[in-house]
């Protein structure tokens, strides 16, 4: 037991004393020490900032999905990848409104469902007011719920409104004050297209999700589902909650055996929609992001390839450079062991020093990221990428010194201290 | 060839013991026999000088005795231990522990302060930061340096930078000094000061070996080896040396005067 302590002792105090004169060499030597640790420097800079931004993307992204709900399904008309309606325009494959008739009783695992028919853009009038990019949609009463826009005014679009097919609108707040209605703005009437709705409320904006693109302003308004046949061809689609995350997949499987009947598609005919779950889009956005770390991983590694090399060569320069210092030291009894640990340590305090610096410029490379874009406002750098970096730049450090380390504890003492 | 006398008034205790030691280099298909069967005995306290002209095979002794080279026959026993048969580990703990180097080029480094240089052998023994500290500085005021020992090597002049070296040689109380041409990059008068130095700690007690081929170092020491060949050519006490007595006479002559 008494051993192990000493052997242990012996260790730490070989392992400080090589830190010790690491830090030595290294500080005598500045230039030539960081011109050897940018290539680390630059690959933990990249791997910490690139983690960053994906990590804040994605708390972004979760956040964004979970004020929709997690049990949200979105369905909507598409060709099929084969089958003779592979060709078909969008138009023949669009939904009816029937489609959709009695879904309810037939899918048990449907908590909530709004039909969404889109109308396309126009231009809001309010007396000699108006505001273009207007988004038209018409939802039922559902829809508040599935999508989490409540309404902080007023009252929502009710079942009622849609039976009577009513010229009623909800607003949002944006374009009440584009339109300068009143603050309480309920009753009054404006006039979208060739159409006339009375304001009933005023739902709440939806959180945005504008990658760089600011553009123009859009607006939103809603109205009764069945209201919009009144202006036009509405595109139709529909949203659904299931009545919990873990049925969301039957949920899916109900609709689309449904959606199917009510469309008289042959068995064995492909689907000529698609039913998605917010879950699966998450999957997408998931599997995206793990190719770019991926992508971004290559990039990084190779760029510690190059920095490891650079640290070999430097360490290199510096055995052949200290051959006569190796030898001294060997000739007043260092063992192998000890000069092996010497300039190995020597390098991975090398890498760590660029690592340290690395992860530094990372943080300034995130923050910088994070004033430029304001989506990006939850980027931050996680410890796991942290520690990540630091074993990189260790690990690196034990390669690529590990070879010039041989070399040096392989010198005769008799040759070494010859060596001009 | 000249038979060889062993000093074995002094010799209560033996600290190297060679038998037929031989030490053979190859170079291409032929074999150069740098030793060729060296017997020698060295006792405690002794001050020997090694000479020989360059190729007599001087310096392989010094690297076999100073455990740097191993001998390809024969048996080398240091206080008693055979070293022939140990590992390159043990044979660096009895560099660190029993022999103390001296270099002709003194072999400091540049950017460690005196008092580093001379710790550092104690790096590689089991010694505490205190101690380290406090037997370094005890041996650089045995040298003459106490007032130094903050100095870099470049703030020091060759006599100072080899007494630096000397302390670290001592730093861990070596069985053997070795000294190898150790006033060979000095001149006359600080060569002087530095082989007083070695009076003075052969004085007390310590057993030195010195490499030369200048006659007038090797006249400080007791006893003088002559290599020829890989071979000892003679082994004399100091005062059966021809050198010494012709150098002797002199000086008795010129002193009347």
């Amino acid at each position: 037991m008494r051993a192990i302590i000493r052997m242990l002792a012996a260790f730490l105090r070989l392992f400080y004393q090589s830190v010790y004169l690491a830090l030595g060499q290294i500080w005598t030597n500045k230039t030539r020490s960081i011109l050897t640790t940018i290539g680390i420097v630059i690959g933990v800079a990249s791997v910490t900032a690139v983690i960053a931004a994906l990590t804040g993307l994605k708390a972004k992204v979760l956040n964004q999905v979970e004020s929709f709900g997690t049990n949200t399904i979105f369905i909507f008309p598409t060709q099929p990848d084969k089958g003779p309606m592979r060709h078909a325009s969008w138009w023949t494959i669009r939904f009816l409104p029937e489609h959709f008739d009695d879904i309810l009783e037939h899918c048990p695992s449907v908590e909530r469902f709004s039909r969404i028919a889109g109308v396309g853009r126009y231009t809001a009038h309010y007396r000699e007011k108006s505001a273009e990019n207007v988004e038209v949609m018409g939802i039922e009463p559902a829809y508040h719920e599935i999508q989490n826009r409540p309404v902080s005014l007023g009252r929502k679009i009710s079942v009622i409104d849609n039976m009577q097919v009513r010229p009623v609108c909800l607003i949002d707040p944006k374009l009440r004050d584009e339109l300068r209605l009143d603050r309480d703005c309920i009753g009054q009437t404006i006039r979208i297209g060739h159409h006339t709705f009375r304001i009933v409320g005023v739902i709440e904006r939806q959180p945005e999700l504008q990658l760089g693109e600011s553009g123009q302003e859009r607006y939103e308004v809603f109205i009764p589902f069945r209201t919009t046949f009144k202006m036009g061809k509405p595109w139709i689609m529909a949203f659904a909650a299931s009545k919990g995350t873990e049925v969301t997949e039957e949920a899916q499987a109900e609709i689309s055996f449904f959606l199917r009947r009510t469309r008289n598609i042959k068995p064995g005919e492909p689907d000529t929609f698609r039913v998605e779950s917010v879950k699966r889009f998450m999957d997408t956005f998931n599997s995206i992001a793990l190719m770019v770390t991926l992508v971004a991983g290559g990039v990084v590694g190779i760029s510690l390839l190059v920095g490891g090399v650079g640290i070999m060569n430097i360490m290199l320069v510096s055995v052949s450079e200290r051959t006569r210092e190796i030898g001294l030291r060997k000739a007043v009894g260092a063992k192998k062991s000890a000069i092996l640990t010497q300039f190995l340590i020597e390098a991975v305090v090398l890498c760590f020093i660029g690592g340290l610096v690395g992860v530094g410029i990372g943080q300034c490379l995130t923050m910088i990221i994070s004033g430029i874009n304001p989506v990006l406002d939850m980027v931050y750098i996680p410890a796991w990428a942290i520690l990540l970096s630091f074993s990189f730049a260790g690990s690196v450090g034990i390669f690529f010194g590990m070879f010039p380390a041989i070399k040096a504890a392989r010198l005769d003492p008799i040759e070494a201290l010859r060596h001009e | 060839m000249r038979t060889s006398q062993k000093m074995t008034e002094k010799a209560e205790k033996l600290i190297i013991r060679l038998q037929e030691v031989t030490r053979i280099y190859k170079v291409g298909v032929e074999h150069i026999h740098a030793l060729d069967g060296i017997n020698l005995e060295l006792g405690e306290n002794e001050y020997v000088a090694v000479m020989g002209a360059s190729g007599s095979g001087k310096s392989t002794l010094m690297n076999v005795l100073g455990c740097l080279d191993r001998a390809t026959s024969g048996c080398y026993e240091l206080d008693g231990q055979d070293t022939t048969k140990m590992s390159d580990a043990t044979l660096a703990r009895i560099r660190n522990e029993r022999i103390g180097f001296v270099f002709q080029s003194f072999e400091l480094l540049g950017q460690l302060s005196a008092l580093k240089n001379v710790e550092m052998p104690l790096i590689y023994s089991q010694n505490g930061w205190w101690s380290r500290h406090m037997r370094a500085k005890n041996v650089l005021e045995r040298v003459g340096l106490g007032d130094r020992i903050k100095h870099k090597p470049n703030q020091l002049s060759g006599g100072e930078k080899q007494r630096v070296a000397i302390a670290r040689a001592l730093v861990c109380n070596p069985s053997i000094l070795l000294a190898d041409e150790p006033t060979g990059n000095l001149d006359s008068k600080t060569s002087e000061g530095i082989l007083d130095l070695f009076d003075q700690l052969y004085r007390e007690g310590q057993t030195i070996i010195i490499v030369t081929h200048e006659e007038h170092v090797a006249l400080h020491a007791r006893r003088t080896i002559h290599m020829r060949d890989g071979r000892i050519y003679s082994d004399l006490p100091r005062d059966q040396d021809p050198a010494y007595n012709t150098t002797m006479q002199e000086d008795a002559r010129e002193e009347p005067e």
